[in-house]
């Protein structure tokens, strides 16, 4: 499996250049706009998306800045899998969710869902799309109407999308209210009479309700109390298996994330730092920003306390407002020279399925020249895409 | 009473000894038990953990010991000896002016747990003047070093800055520096790193731990998160419905749990240490309203043991009693059982 | 320049209310000068005034002549005498053969003497309060303090003034009649005739601000800094004082600024129930005598006011808030 995706190039003139670029590049540099599909059908794919938060200030409101909060990320997501993606507040993995749901307009790039792109596409030309891309959120409580019964909230998805239930409704409603676990009985009931758990489960009957083929979760159990975390994501898990459900899970907390994906994104301020399958990643992390996050994350055996080797990183994550030239983990990576501060390492592919952007990979066999050639040749991959890819920035820098 | 769950009961006082607190809120809608009936001791120098889910009186507990709880309504009993002093019965003048300098607090969400229109510097110069008589300049002194303590850059410059300049662990590096600026005894800390992203939490841990080892101060750490106690508690109490299901050292409750809810915790968290391909074992149900608990163990409906319990347990609450020395279990399961239960059926699935 | 782009706008606006609309409504020019000419004027008068006043010139080069006028002053020709107008002149009544600017200036002082004791009144009284209210919840001094602060909030002016005046006053002998004297003249004569509008206008504001500060109270008292002020030990005094008041008071300010601005354009009600010559007299009686040059000079001083009033507001917010200044 090659999975393609791009990076923008190192310094700052390369990276205006190829502000429009989607790319591929793999380590055996597979130049190739499409992405590349070995096993399962690609269900999303998501080629260089970015999104700039235009920032205004003084009389006449001009742009004086951009929050970059996602600065071009590829991926694809096969049908059937889970792709979590993973990093710490202010890293873009919300942004780039909202994204791919449409839900935010991105600023470059491109999605394209099951072959369509629907980058563009507009309100009304999605409306038919929005019933296969589906949400679940944070907060269950938040999202869910006070004023509306369990019935009509599950139901109403069905009648939306005019989706013929073969069955009446309340019978349909409540086939799916014991498929996720909540007593059909309480179909009239209101969501201030469940708990956090119970509403979460609300919340993932109504997005099952539509069929969708691709369930966007963001946080979906960080807002859960500990035992009831585990039922949702067993839950999950079930419904991916009987259901055949694509996921792309967003979360904060790695060990959730290792646990329901089968690939795994790690994000730092805006960018894809290393995509690899998950026991891959978890195992061998390349790049020294996902070893650090691994590192820090507590593990409940006290007897490890002594045993880990633990990396501390120094200082906060820096404002998306100004990211650091060049690698954007070079501030707080111990291993940084001064080739981190002038060129941005390109994402390349170092293993199997496996990639990372990084100057000084862990974990690998590959060798200093060989990544060298690796991340020329992806670079040069990108600009000869630049010259012949769409995706227009707008307010791009 | 019940019984110390810190060891045998004895005329002498820990350091700290809370003994059968009860802190109790009556509203509208019934008696809400937020604390009923809960011991334990802790000693300088170390570290208890108290882990529960929202409801199970962990925050409550930490408020009740510092006076913080809402006084209007509260009924509270039971003691709380620090240092010799009983606090429950103590005029709440004088638990005031232990707290900030005997005992402090940090809190989960830094921001909102600072004055916004105040300086970083000016908030730790006043915890400091409270209770030590000293001009304002070395007080900012003081501020100046603490800061400098808790490693935040360049402490001189960032003194004067308001909470909303600093990144969220530096403003807990900050709160932190304001808890300990006199110097206390007891650090409670209220979910001190929930808030926080993995790699600040990390360095906030480790600034914990260092603190205590220079500070030589006891501290409670509040949390939801095994991980987080494994790492730096010495005991754990576990609270469920505003009592102590399960208390001990940090190995007997890691390696040798017996109490069912502590095992659901256990195989409800996905953990970095195992395989990933294993299945989650979550406790069924939900965390019971403190307004309703269940009668008799207030575990029952949740509890995959219930049945083993020879009708006890919808009938008589479990005394938390030593199941091995320094280590207690309030469960009516008999201890040879729960062992059996823990190593044949629990312990290979974790 | 915010605000005077905003003062531009609000001048526009109310010119084009007393110019343009009576035309859109049907009046002609000749309406409109004999509006400006006073009461019963013969034809000739109306159209010298028309002539002199430019109505007959596009409504553009009027509203330039009116805002030329603010800034450098303008010269009127009644046909028998040359009126000299200097800056910042508001027009010139015609009706009263005053100049509008020192009908305005005369007024101002009344006014202000009038908002600026009330608002010290109520600000104290109604902060203090609510903050009392607050830490007694639920208490009969609570409940009492609300019952209260609800009839200041319904009651009218014109009923708790002429109540107070029929008692205090004439029936009991208790103060002076109301009346102004300067301040500067006899500060204590000022005080003493002023008492009774000031308790009045004060009733109905502290009525509000008492209720305002309780809720702001009630809500900053939950805050998790207030738990962090008591969890290092501060006296409860000084947590309410140091750390909650100053928390709920921020809010206020925004309106405090805005309601001293509002009434020191005109505290219509309270001035005519005291028969106090303010501003807001002098803009009814323009209104009942149909002085155009009076009203609009009214207008325009209140306006000015309340731009001011927002800009102080807003400086002080960024002083008293530093989350403001460094966004």
């Amino acid at each position: 499996m090659s999975t393609s995706d791009d990076k923008r190039p190192a310094d700052a003139e390369a990276a205006e250049a190829a502000a429009a670029v989607s790319g591929a590049t793999a380590a055996d540099v597979a130049v190739d706009d499409r992405p590349a599909v070995a096993d399962g059908e690609v269900l999303l794919d998501v080629r260089n998306l970015g999104k700039h938060f235009p920032v205004h200030a003084g009389l006449l409101r001009r742009q004086v800045a951009a929050v970059k909060a996602v600065d071009g990320v590829s991926f694809s997501v096969r049908k059937g899998e889970t792709l979590g993606l993973v990093g710490e507040s202010g890293c873009g993995k919300t942004t780039t969710g909202r994204m791919v749901m449409r839900l935010l307009d991105s600023s470059f790039g491109k999605i394209t869902f099951e072959g369509q792109d629907i980058t563009k596409l507009s309100q009304k030309r999605m409306r038919p799309l929005r019933r296969d891309i589906q949400m679940i959120f944070q907060d269950p409580y938040s999202s869910l109407n006070p004023r509306q019964t369990v019935g009509a909230i599950v139901g109403a998805a069905f009648r939306l999308q005019k989706i013929d239930t073969k069955v009446p409704v309340k019978k349909a409603v409540q086939e799916l209210l014991e498929l996720v676990g909540l007593n059909p009985e309480h179909y009239n009931r209101y969501p201030h009479e469940f708990s956090g758990g119970q509403r979460q489960r609300i919340g993932i009957a109504r997005t099952l309700a539509l069929r969708p083929k691709l369930i966007v979760a963001d946080e979906p159990v960080s807002a859960l109390d500990v035992s009831v975390q585990a039922q949702v994501v067993n839950l999950l898990e079930d419904l991916q298996d009987e259901l055949d459900l694509t996921y792309v899970v967003i979360a904060h907390d790695l060990s959730v994330v290792r646990h329901i994906a089968d690939r795994v994104a790690v994000m730092y301020l805006g960018k894809i730092v290393e995509i690899a399958d998950r026991n891959d990643l978890y195992e061998r992390p390349m790049h020294p920003y996902t070893n650090a996050l691994l590192s820090a994350v507590p593990i409940p055996d006290p007897a490890e306390r002594e045993n880990r080797k633990r990396i501390r990183l120094q200082g906060d994550v820096p404002s998306p407002l100004e990211p650091p030239p060049a690698c954007r983990f070079h501030t707080r990576c111990w291993k940084a020279q001064d080739i981190c501060k002038e060129k941005e390492p390109p994402l390349v592919e170092l293993s199997p399925g496996h990639e990372a952007a990084c100057h000084f990979p862990e974990n690998t066999t590959v060798s200093a020249t060989d990544l060298v050639a690796a991340q020329t040749a992806a670079l040069k991959g990108q600009a000869a895409e630049a010259s012949v890819v769409k995706g227009e920035p707008d307010d791009d820098d | 009473m019940d019984e110390g769950t810190g060891g045998t009961v004895d005329g002498a006082k820990s350091f700290l000894d809370v003994r059968d607190l009860r802190i109790h809120f009556p509203t509208d809608d019934g008696l809400v038990k937020s604390v009923d009936g809960l011991s334990f001791r802790l000693e300088r120098g170390r570290t208890l953990g108290i882990v529960g889910e929202s409801g199970s009186g962990k925050s409550v507990t930490s408020l009740g010991i510092l006076g913080l709880h809402n006084r209007r309504n509260a009924q509270v009993s039971g003691e709380i000896w620090l240092n010799g002093t009983e606090l429950v019965s103590a005029p709440p003048e004088d638990v005031r002016k232990l707290r900030g300098r005997e005992m402090s607090m940090i809190f989960q969400d830094p921001l909102s747990s600072m004055h916004p229109h105040y300086t970083v510097g000016k908030q730790i110069i006043e915890a400091y003047r409270v209770h030590n008589d000293v001009s304002k300049q070395v007080a900012r002194k003081h501020a100046i070093d603490m800061l400098g303590r808790v490693g935040i850059p360049r402490p001189d410059r960032r003194v004067d800055d308001y909470p909303h300049q600093f990144s969220g662990g530096m403003r807990q590096r900050a709160m932190i520096a304001m808890a300990l600026s006199c110097d206390p005894e007891l650090l409670i800390a209220d979910e001190p790193t929930t808030a926080l992203d993995v790699t600040v939490q990390a360095q906030i841990l480790d600034l914990i731990r260092d603190l205590q080892q220079e500070f030589n101060s006891a501290i409670i750490m509040i949390t939801h998160d095994l991980g987080v106690v494994a790492e730096l508690a010495d005991d754990i109490l576990v609270m469920y419905g505003g009592r102590c299901v399960e208390y001990g050292g940090v190995d007997d409750v890691f390696h040798r749990p017996e109490h069912p809810y502590t095992w659901g915790l256990l195989g409800s968290m996905p953990r970095l240490d195992r395989p990933p391909s294993e299945r989650l074992m979550p406790i069924k149900g939900t965390p019971p309203s403190l307004i309703n608990l269940p009668t008799g163990c207030a575990f029952n409906p949740r509890c995959a043991y219930e049945g083993l319990t020879e009708g006890k347990a919808t009938t008589e609450r479990p005394e938390l009693r030593e199941t091995s020395p320094g280590h207690s279990v309030a469960c009516h399961m008999a201890a040879e059982r729960r062992r059996r239960i823990w190593t044949d059926e629990i312990a290979p699935k974790l | 320049m915010g605000a005077i782009a905003l003062l531009l706008v609000i001048s526009a606006v109310t010119f084009a209310i007393f110019f343009l609309l009576p035309r859109l409504a049907g009046t002609t020019n000749d309406d409109l000068a004999a509006r400006f000419a006073g009461k019963a004027p013969t034809p000739e008068t109306v159209a010298a005034v028309k002539e002199r006043l430019g109505f007959d010139d596009p409504i553009a080069v009027q509203y330039g002549d009116f805002i030329k006028a603010v800034v450098v002053g303008d010269t009127y020709d009644t046909g028998t005498a040359k009126i000299d107008c200097p800056a910042p002149c508001f027009g010139y009544s015609f009706r009263t053969n005053t100049n509008v600017t020192d009908q305005l200036l005369d007024r101002i002082p009344v006014t202000l003497s009038l908002v600026v004791g009330a608002a010290v009144l109520w600000l104290a009284i109604g902060v203090a309060i609510g903050v009392l209210s607050a830490l007694r919840r639920g208490s009969f001094f609570d409940r009492a303090a609300m019952l209260i602060a609800l009839a200041g909030v319904s009651l009218p002016i014109f009923f708790t003034g002429l109540l107070s005046l029929t008692f205090v006053v004439h029936a009991w002998g208790l103060l002076p009649p109301v009346s102004y004297h300067s301040f500067l003249d006899n500060p204590f004569a000022w005080a003493g005739n002023l008492i009774l509008p000031w308790v009045t206008l004060a009733f109905l504001y502290a009525a509000m601000y008492a209720r305002m500060t309780r809720a702001g109270m009630l809500e900053t008292l939950n805050e998790d800094y207030i738990r962090t002020a008591r969890a290092k030990g501060l006296p409860e005094n000084k947590v309410i004082t140091k750390h909650a008041l100053r928390a709920t008071l921020t809010p206020l300010l925004t309106l405090f600024g805005l309601d001293i601005g509002l009434l020191l354009g005109g505290a219509v009600l309270t001035e005519k129930t005291f028969s106090l010559a303010g501003l807001g007299r002098l803009a009814l009686d323009g209104v009942n005598g149909s002085d155009l040059p009076v009203v609009l000079g009214v207008v325009m001083v209140a306006a000015i006011f309340i731009v001011l009033a927002n800009l102080v507001v807003d400086v002080l917010y960024g002083v008293v808030d530093p989350r403001v200044r460094h966004s």
